[in-house]
């Protein structure tokens, strides 16, 4: 756990870095943090779509026996 | 679950890829600004699609040589499953080309080319349903097959690399080279090819499983 706050701090102070030339880049958003809403609901459907694939899988296996 | 791991690895991988593409570091570049994280999302769907397309003709081949049904069973599937992935690619990349490009569908020699291969697949998937006799049907389908996929690479893969084309790799500049992608995304990158192949071939597999059930309930009714 440790370990990946430290990577998502690393992952944030570099585009901070990133940011300090003159294109516009969406770092705003992301500084004030409400990115993350978007991955959270980006990985939910993602999950809910791969739970969906399992329990497809599960029902074939059960009508191949 | 001792034989799914694959699929797991696929999920988590894919996951792993939109945290790390959305959140992770990218070059600033004109025009491109953050859309340069699509290349995370974009481009593993024409991936997915050409492993797809590449089990399908290596089935093709496999039925030519067995005359077992179920190998053309699996090329056809591995075919719908690619088409629909080379769908996903195709609207991405339009939504993509207006913000960037400006125009969904601009004169480029990679995406007229990717018509004519998207073309030459939905024809596969019709000329075997126009076919009754099914042994006939699995040979027609296969020869089909095995002419379509390096015509779909030349298409795709090569003819655009020898003229100007919009996309990166072409007009003398290699894909994916230093201008395009830096070493912090490269690893994002793969990571998302990887795991979309896996959940591709995943979808195709279920996709073949119930063709063969729907299959045997045909023979048997």
């Amino acid at each position: 756990m440790k370990n990946s706050i430290a990577a998502l701090f690393l992952f944030l102070s570099s585009n901070v870095l990133f940011a300090q030339e003159e294109i516009d880049m969406a770092t705003g958003l992301r500084s004030s943090g409400k990115i993350y809403v978007v991955v959270l609901v980006l990985l939910t459907i993602f999950a809910v779509l791969g739970l969906s694939l399992f329990l497809l899988d599960r029902r074939i296996k059960k009508l191949e026996k | 679950m001792r034989k799914s791991w694959w699929k797991i690895l696929g999920l988590v991988m894919v996951a792993s890829a939109i945290v790390g593409g959305l959140l992770g570091p990218v070059p600033v570049l004109p025009i491109l600004h953050e859309t340069i994280r699509n290349v995370y999302f974009h481009v593993p769907m024409w991936f997915a699609m050409l492993t797809l397309y590449l089990i399908s003709v290596i089935f093709s081949v496999k039925y030519l040589n067995s005359g077992k049904i179920e190998h053309d069973l699996l090329a056809v599937e591995a075919v719908n499953t690619g088409v629909m992935f080379c769908a996903m690619g195709l609207f991405t990349g339009m939504l993509w080309a207006n913000i960037t490009w400006g125009e969904p569908w601009p004169n480029d020699p990679k995406l007229n080319g990717s018509a004519i291969a998207t073309l030459m697949y939905l024809a596969y998937l019709v000329l075997r349903n126009a076919l009754e006799e099914e042994q006939k049907r699995a040979k027609i389908a296969a020869v089909y097959n095995i002419f379509a996929f390096p015509v779909m690479i030349v298409l795709l893969y090569i003819l655009p690399k020898m003229t100007d084309s919009l996309h990166p790799g072409s007009g003398g500049n290699g894909t994916f080279g230093d201008l395009d992608m830096n070493n912090h995304m490269r690893p994002v990158f793969y990571t998302s090819v990887i795991g979309w192949i896996l959940i591709g071939v995943w979808v195709f597999t279920l996709r073949y499983r119930l063709r063969l059930l729907e299959n045997k309930k045909n023979q048997i009714s």
